[in-house]
Parts: C-alpha cells; structure tokens; sequence
C-alpha cells in the first residue's frame, strides 16, 4: 500500500536537514547563491525579517509570484511564511509545492487564539517554540519540526540561546521525574500529556529542533549546535551582511565542524561586516516578535 | 567491525542508531584521516548538493574513491545515491562515481509527492519491506555489473555492484534492519577476503 502524507514522511523530510543551514531569500538570485554556498534548504519570503521588522504595519504571506520564482530556482527544498492562524494562506503555500511551511510569528498573527490545524495538510510544518511546552502544543497540532523562536531580525543570539537552554533544561527536568510526577508537569507546562511521556522516553522532543532568530556569524550557528539543537535558519544574518557568500558558505561549514574549534576559528576570518546588531532592550514589549503566539 | 557514517549533514544518527542495534561500532566521519579507521561507509539521506560540497571542500571525496576502489564497502542512501552515481541526470554537481548508475534527483516530486510503500526485494523472500521515499531519487540507468535489487513503478531503487550498494529510500527511518543487515553481511565479505588474501 502507498501512503502520502503520513507522520513518517513530514517528519522524515526534518530529519533531511539535520546538521544543515535554512536561508532566507527574497529573490531567486538569493537562492541560487544560498544553494551554492551548501544551504538544506532556503525560506522564500518577500523581505528577511530585519525589513519587516523596519518597515513596520502588517507583514504577510509572500505573493506566490515571488514563491514560484524560487521554487523554480533551485533543487534544494523550499520553505515559506505562512501567518500564526492564517490556514489559507498555507493551503495556498501547499499549492504552490513548497516542501515545508513555518507557521512564524515573523509574520503578523491572523487569529491570537488559535494556531493552524497542521495534521489537516499534506505538506509539513515548522513552527517556534520559547519553551518545552510551547513546543509540545505545536507538535500536537502536528508540527513536525521545531525551531526556537529567539528575536528575528536582530542579529542579537541572546534569545535563541534563552529557547534553546529553557527547552533543553525542561527536557532534563522531565527525564529525572518519578512518572506520578508527569501529568501535573504536563499540566502546569500546558503541554500534551502523551508527548511529556514521548520526552521522557527519548530524552528529547519527539521531532527535530533547530535553531532560529539572531544568528549571524559561524561562531553564533556553532554556539546553538553545541547548545543541543539539530541545525540552524538564518535569516537576515546572510544578505543584510557585507559579504553574504562568504558568510553563507562560513556558517554551513561551522554547523558541519560546531565541535572543531580550530576550524571555526579559520571560517571566520576576513567575512567582513556582519549584519548591524540589535539590543533586545531597545525593542519595546509590544514589537517583540517572540511574544506572537501562545 | 568499524562502520563509518558520513556526518557532513543529513539524517546520520538514525543509521548510527540502527547499525548499533546490530552490534556495529560505529564513527561519525567528518574527516578524511577518519576513512583509514573503518570497515564500511554509509553516505546517509540528507541535501546531495550540501554533502558534495563539504565532501570537497574538506578533501573527502578523495580518500572515499581510494578507500572504495580498495574494496570498502560503501552504500549510499537517497543523498548518498545520488553522491554515488558515476552520472546525475541534467545535474553537474559534485559526485564520486564509485557506481555505474544514472542517478535522477527529485525524480518523484517536491514533497507532498513524498510516500511510503511495500517493496519486493531480492533476496529477502516473500515478506515485504516497508520503504520510505523522500523527495527521492531512482536509478534512471544501470549500467554493466549492477545488480537491482528493487523495483518501484517500474523505476530502479535498490542496486548493487560489487561492494557499493545504493537505496533510493531511508531504510535508517523504519524498524525493518534487513537493508543494514545486507550492507552489513557485505563488510564481512570484504574482511573475510581481506583475511585471506593477507595469508
């Protein structure tokens, strides 16, 4: 018998790109430089997040003029943006072929109370996470890959490094707990009750988790896999740099050679400007694009 | 017996995973000087175009050819068919050409084309194999010397040749170990004829 679809198969794609970098491109020049550079894959988007986040007002979906162009483009698989809630717009993304949708709080939320029903599509999802419970939500709505939200568009690692520690220690927190235990920790988490016990028994998610929001440099991509995640997005961290096919190619190596010191010393010499920075503290409350999503 | 799996990228631990289940030492190869301490070699599923890359920019496509050219066992799966092939169809990207095949990329569609299937393998008997296909490849040609093993829609997905074996789908994302256990029983070959040859 032949299944299309299945749990399997969204999941197994995640498992693909392990040990990989997922690049943000607008255009299809972009992505044939991010393919050239080693990319897993690349994240079709109208503008990186640094532009959304200046140019302010409502962000959305990518006009599937732009999606198609890059999709045609390059022979690695493609992600795009749909907005927290806004199940058309990835009904039009799974339409359009593209091999992956983040469901991303990049993009401004459509419904603040409810996320996407992601079991309903064929295509697989990825979504942000801050925490183990946020994760195990997203997994139950059928997210097959998950990503530390971090703080897009700043260039700043601090908060992908906050996701990525709270999620791991959680996980540690749930595999030295007596099993009397689980269900008041599920509870208190708002997390599924059966995937608490999966964590428990793998000794981490149940899908893959990579690292988002504020890496750009080799060393910050070497920072997260050492951290424990399983590969890296970068978003504006490559094209709002001086020189992003040197960056590109750097990062790819340092997520390939994270443990290799000497290495990752080598890749990040001569890259020029990295992307200007932002101070979290800087950004008011209500512009942090973290806090989208529940 | 030291089984190498190529840690460039891609899906790595979960053969890791299962050649340990099957009583394997195994190392994750990311360097060339790593390729004279194994037995076998697994270029696992991942980003062809990624692994080709790195496998050239950290010199390891070299000692790959040597070392399967000397008689290691090497098998490649989805990535790794395609990183195996002497020819990729309408594709000029790096590869290693240790197996006389014309591999074709993408060859059954973007992802939500992605599926599972029953296949017949040869030499497995009657029980079916549950095989995974992501954003697969198939073998559009065989060449001379090339054993198929399996067959899907009528499309080459499972070869062998001599000491190369190639799979078009993840055997490393089921439960079914038999793919591993053949890749496993060819290591033995060439150890045993290394053995002897040395005497």
């Amino acid at each position: 018998m032949t299944d299309k679809g299945t749990w399997t198969l969204k999941k197994g794609l995640a498992e693909m790109l392990k040990g990989g970098v997922i690049m943000d491109v607008t255009t299809p020049e972009q992505a044939k430089i991010a393919e050239e550079a080693g990319a897993c894959a690349v994240m079709a988007l109208e503008r990186v997040p640094a532009d959304i986040r200046a140019a302010g007002g409502v962000a959305r979906m990518a006009d599937p003029t732009v999606v198609t162009k890059i999709v045609d483009a390059v022979t690695i698989p493609v992600m795009a943006k749909a907005r927290i809630g806004h199940f058309v717009e990835a009904q039009i993304l799974e339409s359009l072929g593209v091999d992956y949708i983040d469901e991303s709080e990049v993009l401004t939320p459509a419904d603040e109370q409810f996320h996407i029903n992601k079991h309903e599509f064929r295509v697989p999802f990825v979504c942000g996470a801050r925490n183990l419970g946020e994760a195990l939500r997203r997994i139950g709505e059928g997210a097959a890959m998950i990503r530390t939200k971090g703080e897009p568009g700043t260039g700043n690692v601090v908060e992908a490094v906050r996701h990525m520690r709270m999620v791991m220690a959680e996980i540690r927190l749930v595999q030295n707990m007596p099993e009397e235990e689980l269900m008041t920790f599920a509870k208190s988490i708002g997390a599924p009750y059966d995937l608490v016990l999966q964590v428990k028994e793998l000794g981490r998610l149940p899908v893959v988790n990579f690292a988002a929001g504020g890496i750009a440099t080799p060393a910050d991509a070497a920072l997260m896999m050492q951290l424990g995640c399983d590969g890296i997005f970068v978003g504006s961290g490559i094209f709002k740099s001086k020189d992003p096919e040197a960056r590109a190619k750097a990062i790819v190596a340092a997520t390939t050679h994270y443990n290799d010191s000497k290495l990752l010393a080598e890749v990040s010499k001569g890259l020029g400007e990295a992307m200007p920075g932002l101070d979290i503290s800087q950004i008011p409350d209500v512009e942090r694009m973290q806090e989208r999503g529940w | 017996m030291r089984v190498g799996v190529l840690a460039l990228q891609g899906a790595f631990i979960e053969h890791e995973k299962i050649l340990k289940e099957l009583g394997c030492e195994t190392i994750q190869v990311r360097k060339k000087e790593q390729l004279e301490e194994i037995d076998g070699l697994i270029i696992p599923g991942g980003e062809s175009t990624t692994i080709g890359k790195l496998m050239e920019e950290f010199e390891l496509a070299e000692g790959i050819k040597k070392r399967a050219k000397e008689g290691m066992p090497v098998f490649g799966t989805c990535a790794g068919l395609i990183l195996i092939a002497n020819d990729i169809f309408e594709c000029s990207q790096p590869r290693l050409g240790l197996m006389n095949i014309v591999a074709h990329r993408n060859a059954f569609g973007r992802q939500v084309d992605s599926f599972e299937t029953d296949l017949d393998v040869k030499g497995l008997g009657d029980q079916p194999l549950r095989a995974v296909f992501i954003r697969a490849p198939y073998i559009k040609e065989a060449g001379e010397g090339v054993d198929v093993l399996a067959m899907h829609d009528d499309k080459i997905v499972l070869a062998r040749q001599g000491n190369i074996m190639a799979a078009a789908f993840h055997p490393e994302l089921t439960d079914d170990t038999r793919i591993h256990s053949m890749f496993i029983d060819l290591i033995e070959e060439s150890l045993n004829s290394q053995q002897s040859s040395a005497k």
